[in-house]
C-alpha cells in the first residue's frame, strides 16, 4: 500500500538528510521524495511516497514529527489530493517515425521540448499511471534517457496540508 | 542586560551561555580547534573536569545528568575527539538522558576539504541525537545553545550536539542571550488527554489483575511520588524496567522487581497473567517483552508516554495517553479508587514465596550476589553505578533501591566501560552520596584510564570489581547455548588490579574470602578516596533466572537449580 505524505519542514541546511536518514535507519521504504521551497521562503515542502501498511504509516508519521525541523506531517489520501509528477523522456527518432511520436505526445497532452536529428525530448506531467502509459508506448522507439521528479501533491480544495 | 549588547568572541559567548544555563560541571578534553574556548575556560567560574578519554567525558556528563536530573555537558575537539563521543551520545539517546555535547570543528573555510582532524560529526550523530547543529555563524551560537538545552531537557529528553567551527569561536559578536526558545515544529505534549485519562480510569476500575510497568520515564519526569501514590491507591503491583529501578521503593510490598530476561519470576508471571498492564514511561524493549506475540496475552494495555512514537511501536496499545508521566499520574489519581486486587496480590505473594531471587552462598568462594547484599547493608543510601554484564544484573536484582537516581546504568545500548566514568559524573553531581561503580573485570578495563582522573581530582569513588577472569555474560551465553566453548572470553590474570590502583595513587584492596567482603567495603567507605575493591568471585556463577532470547517471559530458566 502506498501513502503520500506532505511534510512541511524548516528550510535549513541538512533537513533533507535528516528526513532521508530517518527512513533508511528505521527501514521505511521511500518510493519517491520531492522537495522544494513553498510560498514561505523559510519553509520547504516534501512530498514523500512511502510503501507500507497502516502500522508503518503511523510510525513514519510519528517519527517524522519527532524531528525538530519538521513543522507538520499530513497524510494525503488519494481522494482528497491533487498530485502530479513530471517526466522528461528522450526518445530515438528519425523521419519515418517522428509523426507517430508526435501523435502519441498529443494524445497524452505532453510536449516536445527539444528536437534533434536523431531524438526528441518529451515533457509529460500527470500521475504515475499516465507516465507509465506513455513510457510503454514510447519504449518501442527506444528511450535513450529519462528523468522523473517524483510525486508532488496538495490537498484538494481550500484546505491546507 | 542594560544598554548596548556586550561585544565578545564566540568562545567568550560559549562560556557566558553556560553560565546562563547554570552549568556547574563541564567534562572535557582540549584540542587544537578548541584552544580559544580553553583559553576562556582558564578564567571561567566553571568546574571543568579533564578526563583521559573523550568517551569518559560523555559518560561522565550522562552520569551527572542521571544523578542530578540536570543537563549533562561535555566538550571535545574536532575529528577523533568528536568521534570518541559517539558511543556515549548513542547511550544517552537510547536511555533518553538530557545531554548537550559540544565539539570543536575545523574552520568553516576548510569544511569538506578533509582537513586535519575533520570529521562530519553532525552527519555521524544525526541518527543518535535528538537534534544537532553545525554552527555556521558566530552570532547564531547563543540562540543555538539556548535551543540545545531546551531540546535536551524537555519532552522526551535526549542528547543534542553542537559542532563549532574554530572561526565561530574567534569571530566577535554582540552577545544577546535569548529569553525564550521559538521552534515551530517542536511542541511536546505534557498534559494527558482528559478523555483518555477517563478511559484509563474506567479500565483500572474493572481490572482484577493489574500490573504497573514503570520505566525510566518515571525517573526522568520526577514522578516517583505520584507513582507510589497511584500504586498504593489502586493496590496494583509494580515492576520497574532496568532504567526504571529506583522509581519505586524496592522495600514496598507492592514491588515486584525487574521484569524480562533477568527479571524476577514473579514479575514475569504477573505480567503474563495480568488483565491490565499500565505502562508508565516505559518502552517495550525486547529484553523485557521476550517473544512479542506471547507478551501479556490477556492484558489490556494502557501506555503513558511523552513520546507519541513509542505508542504501539512494538506492542499494540489499547489506551494511549501521551504526556508527562508526573502530570498524567496526578490527573489520573482523583479518578481511580482501590481495585479489588486482594486475590491477585495473594497469588503474587505465593509466587514471591515460592520463586524468590536466590543464590547458594558458600563459605569458600565469594558469590557476587553476596557482595551486592553486603554493599546494600553497609551503605543502603549509596548511588550504585554499573558497567554492563553479569554484575549489572546482580546489582539490579540484589540491591534495595529506595529512591530515584540511585541506580545508574546503561540500559538500551548496553555500553561496556560506561560505569566508571558515569560514576565520576554521579559523584560530582551528588558529592553527599557514597558512589560505587559495580564493575566486571572486562568492562572496567574499557575505561580504567580514568583512575588518573579521579586520583588527580581526588574524587572518592569505590570500584567494586567483580573479578572472575571472564567476560562473564558472554561466557554465560557460551555455556548455555554454545556448549561451554569459551571462545575469547577468558581474560584471567590479565591485570593485577591492586597494583593498578596503586600505580595511579589509589587504594587497592584484594578480597578473596567471603568473611573479608564486608570489612573491605567498610574500609573503602571510610577511606573516602579512590578505591578499587578487587573481589575474586566465583568464576562461573550465572545470572539467574534467565529467559532465553526470543522466548516468552514466563519460559524461565532457573540456572542455579539446573547447574
Amino acid at each position: 500500500m502506498k501513502h503520500t505524505l506532505a511534510v512541511l519542514v524548516e528550510n535549513k541546511y541538512g533537513v533533507l538528510t535528516r528526513v532521508a536518514g530517518l527512513f533508511s535507519r528505521r527501514g521505511f521504504n521511500i518510493d519517491s521524495l520531492a522537495v522544494g521551497i513553498t510560498e514561505d521562503p523559510t519553509i520547504s515542502r516534501m512530498t514523500i511516497v512511502v510503501r507500507g501498511d497502516e502500522h508503518v504509516l503511523e510510525q513514519v508519521t510519528k517519527q517524522l514529527n519527532k524531528l525538530i525541523e519538521v513543522i507538520r506531517v499530513t497524510d494525503l489520501g488519494a481522494d482528497e489530493s491533487v498530485e502530479r509528477e513530471l517526466a522528461l523522456i528522450k526518445v530515438n527518432t528519425d523521419a519515418s517515425n517522428r509523426a507517430e511520436i508526435i501523435q502519441i505526445v498529443d494524445i497524452f497532452r505532453a510536449r516536445i521540448i527539444d528536437v534533434a536529428s536523431k531524438s526528441v525530448t518529451i515533457e509529460v506531467t500527470g500521475d504515475a499511471n499516465k507516465i507509465k502509459a506513455i513510457q510503454t508506448l514510447l519504449r518501442p522507439f527506444g528511450i535513450k534517457e529519462m528523468a522523473r521528479t517524483g510525486k508532488v501533491a496538495l490537498t484538494r480544495g481550500s484546505k491546507s496540508s | 542586560m542594560t544598554g548596548k549588547p556586550e561585544r565578545m568572541t564566540g568562545a567568550r559567548a560559549f562560556v557566558e551561555c553556560l553560565y546562563r544555563e547554570n552549568v556547574e560541571v563541564l567534562f572535557g578534553y582540549p584540542g587544537g580547534v578548541l584552544l580559544p574556548i580553553y583559553d576562556e575556560l582558564y578564567d571561567a567560574h566553571l568546574h571543568h573536569l579533564l578526563v583521559r578519554h573523550e568517551q569518559a567525558a560523555v559518560h561522565a556528563a550522562e552520569g551527572y545528568a542521571r544523578a542530578t536530573g540536570k543537563v549533562g555537558v561535555c566538550l571535545a575537539t574536532s575529528g577523533p575527539g568528536a568521534t570518541n563521543l559517539v558511543t556515549g551520545i548513542a547511550n544517552a539517546y537510547m536511555d533518553s538522558i538530557p545531554l548537550v555535547a559540544f565539539t570543536g570543528q575545523v574552520p568553516s573555510s576548510m569544511l569538506g576539504n578533509d582537513a586535519f582532524q575533520e570529521a562530519n560529526i553532525t552527519g555521524i550523530t544525526m541518527p543518535i541525537t535528538k537534534h544537532n547543529y553545525l554552527v555556521q555563524d558566530a552570532k547564531d551560537l547563543p540562540r543555538i545553545i539556548k535551543e540545545a538545552f531546551h531540546i535536551a531537557s524537555t519532552g522526551r529528553p535526549g542528547p543534542v550536539l553542537i559542532d563549532m567551527p574554530k572561526d565561530v569561536t574567534t569571530d566577535e559578536i554582540d552577545f544577546v542571550y535569548p529569553d525564550k526558545v521559538e521552534l515551530r515544529g517542536y511542541k511536546p505534549t505534557y498534559k494527558g488527554n482528559s478523555q483518555q485519562i477517563k478511559r484509563a480510569a474506567s479500565a483500572i476500575a474493572k481490572s482484577k489483575r493489574p500490573v504497573i510497568y514503570a520505566g525510566g520515564g518515571v525517573i526522568g519526569s520526577d514522578a516517583s511520588k505520584e507513582l507510589l501514590s497511584f500504586a498504593e491507591k489502586i493496590r496494583a503491583p509494580v515492576t520497574t524496567t532496568l532504567t526504571g529501578i529506583g522509581g519505586f521503593p524496592n522495600d514496598n510490598e507492592l514491588y515486584l522487581g525487574m521484569p524480562g530476561m533477568h527479571g524476577t519470576k514473579y514479575a514475569n508471571y504477573a505480567i503474563q497473567e495480568s488483565d491490565l498492564l499500565i505502562a508508565v514511561g516505559a518502552r517495550f524493549d525486547d529484553r523485557v517483552t521476550g517473544k512479542l506475540k506471547s507478551f501479556a496475552p490477556n492484558a489490556k494495555i494502557i501506555h503513558i508516554d511523552i513520546d507519541p512514537a513509542e505508542i504501539s511501536k512494538n506492542i499494540t496499545v489499547d489506551i494511549p495517553i501521551v504526556g508527562d508521566a508526573k502530570n498524567i499520574l496526578k490527573s489520573l489519581l482523583p479518578h481511580v479508587s482501590e481495585c479489588d486486587t486482594k486475590e491477585w496480590l495473594d497469588k503474587i505473594a505465593i509466587w514471591k514465596r515460592d520463586f524468590p531471587l536466590h543464590y547458594i552462598n558458600r563459605e569458600d568462594a565469594i558469590k557476587p550476589q553476596y557482595i551486592i547484599e553486603q554493599i546494600n547493608e553497609a551503605c543502603p543510601d549509596a548511588i550504585i553505578v554499573t558497567e554492563v554484564g553479569q554484575h549489572q544484573m546482580w546489582a539490579a536484582q540484589y540491591f534495595k533501591y529506595k529512591e530515584p537516581r540511585t541506580f545508574i546504568t546503561s540500559g538500551g545500548l548496553g555500553t561496556m566501560g560506561y560505569g566508571f566514568p558515569a560514576a565520576i559524573g554521579a559523584k560530582l553531581g551528588r558529592p553527599d552520596k557514597v558512589v560505587f561503580d559495580v564493575s566486571g573485570d572486562g568492562s572496567f578495563q574499557m575505561n580504567s584510564q580514568e583512575m588518573a582522573t579521579i586520583v588527580q581530582n581526588d574524587i572518592p569513588i569505590i570500584i567494586a570489581l567483580f573479578n572472575n577472569g571472564y567476560l562473564g555474560m558472554v561466557r554465560q551465553w557460551q555455556a548455555l547455548f554454545f556448549e561451554h566453548r569459551y571462545s575469547h572470553t577468558t581474560i584471567e590474570d590479565s591485570v593485577d588490579f591492586v597494583k593498578l590502583a596503586e600505580a595511579y595513587g589509589a587504594l587497592g584492596i584484594r578480597v578473596e574470602k567471603p568473611s573479608d567482603v564486608r570489612p573491605a567495603i567498610e574500609k573503602a567507605i571510610e577511606a573516602n578516596r579512590p578505591v578499587i575493591l578487587d573481589f575474586i568471585v566465583e568464576r562461573e556463577e550465572n545470572v539467574s533466572p534467565m529467559v532465553p532470547a526470543g522466548a516468552a517471559i514466563n519460559e524461565i530458566l532457573d540456572l542455579e537449580r539446573t547447574q
